[in-house]
């Protein structure tokens, strides 16, 4: 993928942009990371802002720029979806998932 | 056809949009502020304004951070990454931001290392795959981005990573509606409240709005029914003549907001003694900084930073359009000098920005106006 296709393909903000998963396994050897599912692809997201209430496997969660922010409900969840896709949003927000955890291509020095 | 007859529960839609008809005073105008970008985005996404009686104006409030942010800003981080051994990293949102002297993106053409990162945790990753290099990560927007910088600067402590900083550009929304109603030419009747910020800070710190102001403020959420209810709420509360903070959108934002977030922001920020809005000016205690304890991770303090100011020409109307008194469309400059492919003044530049949402989906009234029969 060239540099220029990752730029914000659907013009959404990610300052704005809330993308539901669920939580598929806690890290064994750092509490505040866990595996999350979204729509398939699994990325691993930061739990410390949510310390009060740590979510479980199978828990559904909101996350923002890596870090989930808050738990919500499964349906709410599936709700939070239609919305990105209606918004126009969903690509977006499933290259920013995919992008979590730097992928190789992005680590290399530029050309 | 392809909006509104995708809504969700499209007869809720019709029964809200008739309950907002029912309860619009027509003798009144009302003037509600959407604060939140994505909030802005999605009215015109939906076309809700169609949906609405005519004399419900909404107003595009400040809450876009990449549109609120001083052009100098941007070149006074890229200033810093013209040493060959800092990596500008950021969001891709400011990838195409201007500079006076370019973007990010046009910087890297030229040979500046800039690299997008979609969380600031990647930063860090980056940080410690370059060990040769400083990474600096250029960080921005409101309370529900600060606290995902806050942690990592923590991690960056504890692990005494020593190639890694933060410019730090977070804002915070309170102070920005306040100076929106301390304007003489501003005359707003409520307020949707920011759903995801509101995750972060609760609905507490909106209660001076209803006590002082005598404005009502409804947190919102996103979808189409979300913010229909929203207005039903604030047209409630206009029609009793009250002014409270209410939350329609329960399912994810908590009233007391989170703990967790909030502490890890007040460990690591404190508020700056005033900071620069583009099209608002300079905004007391608008914005936050590294403490003391965090200076080693802080960008402004490792580096020289010019502090490049940068006005926006004299005929861009942002300020105008950002405070309601005028619509995008009646900048001088709008859609002309100014258009999402060139921006000139700060509302144009995101998406989420209120003359860019504009522009976008402008087009498409004739689309939505045909699909209305389905909801009106």
């Amino acid at each position: 993928m060239r540099f220029d296709d990752r730029v914000n393909p659907s013009g959404g903000c990610r300052m704005c942009l809330a993308i539901p998963g669920k939580i598929i396994e806690l890290s064994p050897e750092n509490v505040n990371s866990a595996l999350v599912d979204v729509v398939g692809v699994r990325r691993h997201v930061d739990l410390g802002l949510l310390e009060d209430d740590p979510p479980k496997p199978g828990d559904w969660v909101l996350i923002h720029v890596g870090y989930a922010m808050s738990k919500i409900s499964e349906k709410d969840a599936k709700e939070q979806m239609r919305t990105l896709e209606m918004l126009g949003e969903c690509e977006g927000a499933m290259q920013e998932v995919r992008g979590y955890g730097l992928p190789d291509a992005e680590t290399e020095p530029p050309a | 056809m392809k909006y509104v007859d995708e809504f969700r529960e499209p007869e809720l839609i019709k029964k809200t949009a008739e309950e907002i008809r029912r309860l619009a005073d027509p003798n009144r105008h009302y003037r509600l502020m959407e604060v939140c970008g994505g909030h802005t985005h999605a009215i015109y996404r939906f076309g809700l304004k169609d949906i609405l009686p005519a004399n419900i104006e909404l107003i595009h409030g400040p809450g876009c951070p990449v549109c609120v942010l001083p052009m100098g800003r941007i070149d006074d981080g890229l200033s810093i990454a013209k040493n060959p051994d800092v990596i500008f990293a950021a969001f891709g949102d400011m990838m195409r931001v201007p500079g006076a002297d370019g973007s990010p993106l046009e910087h890297k053409a030229r040979g500046m290392d800039v690299r997008i990162v979609y969380s600031p945790s990647d930063a860090i990753k980056l940080a410690k795959t370059n060990p040769k290099k400083h990474v600096m990560f250029f960080a921005i927007g409101f309370e529900t981005t600060a606290p995902s910088t806050s942690l990592t600067l923590q991690r960056a402590q504890r692990e005494s990573l020593r190639n890694f900083s933060v410019f730090c550009n977070h804002v915070t929304i309170i102070p920005a509606i306040r100076a929106i109603l301390d304007s003489p030419d501003m005359r707003l009747d409520g307020f949707i409240g920011p759903g995801h910020v509101s995750t972060v800070i609760g609905c507490r710190p909106y209660e001076w709005i209803a006590q002082n102001e005598n404005k009502p403020i409804v947190v919102s959420g996103f979808e189409p029914l979300d913010m229909l209810q929203s207005i039903v709420m604030l047209l409630r509360q206009l029609r009793a003549g009250e002014a409270r903070v209410e939350n329609q959108y329960t399912r994810v934002v908590p009233w007391e907001g989170n703990g967790a977030a909030l502490r890890a922001m007040v460990d690591v920020f404190e508020l700056r003694p005033y900071f620069e809005w583009r099209g608002l000016g300079f905004i007391s205690q608008s914005a936050l900084r590294l403490r003391e304890q965090y200076a080693e991770w802080d960008a402004e303090r490792k580096f020289d930073v010019p502090g490049i100011r940068v006005t926006d020409p004299k005929a861009a109307q942002c300020g105008e359009v950002l405070k309601g008194v005028l619509k995008p469309a009646q900048c001088k400059l709008f859609g002309k000098e100014c258009t999402p492919e060139h921006p000139i003044g700060a509302l144009m530049v995101s998406s989420e920005g209120s003359c860019a949402a504009y522009y976008n989906y402008e087009h498409r009234k004739a689309v939505l106006a045909s699909s209305l029969s389905v909801v009106a």
